[in-house]
């Protein structure tokens, strides 16, 4: 507890950027993105597929091959230490103990060929030098925490055993299991049904008020973002397009790709007479990314500035942050 | 009202696993469809949603049931008269990157249904139709020579709706036509589908897991679970009034991206996993995670009754309160 706490921020990126190799020349993933994350909070990060969300995540494990993917630039601080400079070696004592993670798919993160029992207190043993018997009764505990009834008998059972969301109730007992001071959460639910994925979810809102583990969730899904997450890192174009909190960004967005996320699904409470307003067009490529602001090609609101110019993060007052010329201090000037 | 373009009575579908093990993915399901009206079909993965969108066009043979299409039971239908009836019924599919043949051009592919129905008569009326076909789905006509390699997903997934076009339907089935495409895109194309069946006066069954979708395409929905109709009503209705613990379940499950309404919501959170459909429960299929079960649900199978006037609900203790 007192070490997490030491350290304000829990982890700070700053201006990372990653590239990938392929033919058709180099694919700009992840172009310059800073963010950071408090202790005890959740922070959630939106995007849609190829916006630079998963190869960010990835990168803060360093669990991305290289090649074919180069980190060109930046920092990732946690807990006051750079893990961009860390070897492999120290990379394996930092992930499943501090920094905890839960994928997509819990059945390719599982080992199919032991038991989830075996699965968990080989964490234990490994990163918190448990005993046997000390390990084993910590897992039953973990299994309980996330929800998993008859954990005694469970322990002893391979992951084929459980269905799909008791598998990630195991993937999240397994990643807290040493009590990290971080969880990156990619698309957890995804591969879900809705039943379960509300099961899973209540699983991580419980924990985060019982543990004091800061949660990264990756999710395309603004329904799970608006529920759970403290703050938000909205990606477009392997950037930052907007952050701030969950408040800020739902009830007054300031970049026009987040107006446009959220005006142009259906909700279940809006009324079928409301048109939906779609994003026009698709987004960019990476192997060129445009000078100016990504989403210059499908926004409203484009001027000429916005195809010359990439604004930055410009300050909007409280703590949102928008990469849009329309909340330069000269465009609001003129539009008063 | 309408005589409905569709009605389907007592469906079954079973599939036979070997060593004597059945897997009843559809039982006993029943609803109808007027000409111009879109049935939302709703469930969660394994419900049989997509084992009945297959087993009306055929794709898979019924066990039992009836199918009527203007009247006529399609089921009784020989190899002939259903390839005639398959220009009246088209399918979208979920995945635009497995349902367009990467070696044939998007013009073969679309002209392939012109071709096999011989709707044309020459090439350049075929061309002309293709083009046609093409701008209708907002993409150009002159994309006709290109490969599918070369579009985006949404785009495919308006050349597979130019496809299911080409023979001039009356129904499409439109299977999951969204789920794969990115948040930006979906917009696009819900607003197509829309917009094709006002012009062309189209008749859609929409399957889909996405409640928030099908609740705004839709006019009425189904909600179907571990193979069974459980509830169906107009789709304000349902939403607003669900009687079914099911979809009280279902609709609040749905995240909806507004902080303050996810703040105030009433979660209702079921427990536990979807059944085994080789061995569903007795009587109710949702009473092993129901709140509201009692005795009589393991017993007896409730029937899908009408509770108020187009307001069906299969459930014992429809509309009341878990105690």
């Amino acid at each position: 507890m007192s070490e997490v706490l030491a350290y304000k921020p829990v982890l700070e990126v700053r201006d990372l950027r990653v590239s990938f190799h392929v033919r058709e020349g180099e694919v700009q993933a992840v172009r310059g993105v800073d963010f950071h994350v408090n202790p005890g909070e959740v922070l959630g990060i939106v995007g849609e597929s190829g916006c630079g969300k998963s190869v960010t995540a990835q990168t803060l494990m360093r669990l991305i091959p290289s090649p074919p993917s180069r980190i060109k630039s930046g920092s990732v601080r946690f807990l006051g230490e750079e893990v961009l400079l860390k070897s492999e070696k120290e990379m394996q004592q930092l992930r499943g103990s501090k920094m905890g993670m839960i994928f997509q798919d819990p059945m390719t993160s599982l080992n199919p060929t032991m038991t989830v029992g075996r699965q968990i207190t080989e964490n234990l043993k490994k990163h918190l030098k448990m005993s046997s018997a000390a390990a084993q009764k910590r897992a039953v505990e973990m299994l309980k925490l996330v929800g998993i009834p008859g954990a005694e008998t469970r322990i002893h059972q391979y992951p084929h055993e459980f269905s799909g969301g008791m598998r990630q109730r195991v993937m999240i007992a397994i990643a807290l299991s040493c009590d990290p001071a971080l969880l990156i959460a990619d698309e957890p639910t995804t591969a879900l049904d809705v039943t379960i994925q509300a099961q899973i979810l209540e699983v991580l809102n419980d924990l985060r008020g019982r543990l004091n583990t800061s949660i990264i969730l990756i999710t395309h899904n603004l329904g799970i973002v608006a529920g759970i997450c403290d703050r938000v890192v909205v990606m477009y174009g392997g950037q930052v397009a907007e952050t701030g909190t969950v408040k800020e960004i739902f009830n007054h967005p300031k970049h026009p790709y987040t107006e446009g996320l959220l005006k142009s699904l259906p909700r279940l409470d809006t009324s079928k007479d409301e048109p939906l307003i779609p994003i026009h067009g698709a987004p960019p490529d990476l192997v060129n990314p445009p000078t100016g602001c990504a989403f210059t090609p499908r926004c409203p609101y484009a001027m000429k500035i916005c195809q010359r110019l990439d604004p930055g993060l410009i300050d909007c007052g409280g703590t949102q942050a928008a990469r849009c010329w329309l909340n330069h201090p000269k465009v609001q000037e003129a539009k008063a | 009202m309408s005589v409905p373009l569709i009605e389907v009575n007592h469906l079954h579908k079973d599939f036979h696993l070997g060593r004597g093990r059945t897997l009843k993915a559809v039982r006993d399901v029943g609803f109808s469809i007027r000409k111009g009206e879109t049935l939302g079909l709703v469930g969660e993965s394994g419900c049989g949603k997509s084992t009945v969108g297959r087993t009306l066009l055929r794709l898979y043979e019924p066990t039992a049931g009836e199918f009527l299409f203007e009247g006529q039971n399609v089921y009784s239908l020989s190899r002939a008269e259903m390839k005639a009836m398959r220009r009246d019924m088209q399918m979208i599919f979920q995945d635009p990157y497995a349902s367009l043949n990467p070696r044939l051009t998007i013009g073969d592919s679309i002209g392939e249904a012109l071709d096999v129905h011989q709707l044309v008569r020459s090439q350049k009326e075929r061309k002309a139709r293709i083009g046609e076909l093409l701008e209708l789905v907002r993409l150009r006509a002159d994309y006709a020579n290109r490969y599918p390699h070369e579009f985006s997903g949404g785009q495919r997934q308006r050349i597979g709706i130019a496809r299911a076009l080409a023979v001039n339907p009356k129904f499409i089935i439109c299977d999951e036509p969204i789920s794969a495409l990115d948040v930006s895109i979906q917009a696009q194309v819900i607003n197509l589908l829309k917009d094709l069946q006002r012009k062309m006066g189209l008749t859609y069954l929409f399957i889909a897991h996405d409640l928030s979708v099908v609740k705004y395409i839709s006019d009425r929905v189904a909600v179907m679970y571990l193979g069974k109709l459980v509830e169906l009503a107009d789709s304000e209705t349902l939403y607003r009034d669900p009687l079914h613990p099911y979809t009280r379940a279902l609709l609040s499950s749905v995240p909806i991206p507004d902080p303050d309404v996810e703040a105030h919501k009433d979660k209702v959170i079921i427990k536990g996993d979807l059944p085994s459909a080789i061995n569903p429960p007795s009587g109710c299929p949702f009473r092993t995670r129901c709140p509201l079960a009692q005795q009589i649900c393991a017993e007896e199978m409730p029937p899908l009754a009408e509770h108020r006037p187009g307001h069906f609900a299969a459930c014992h203790f429809a509309g009341a309160d878990p105690a």
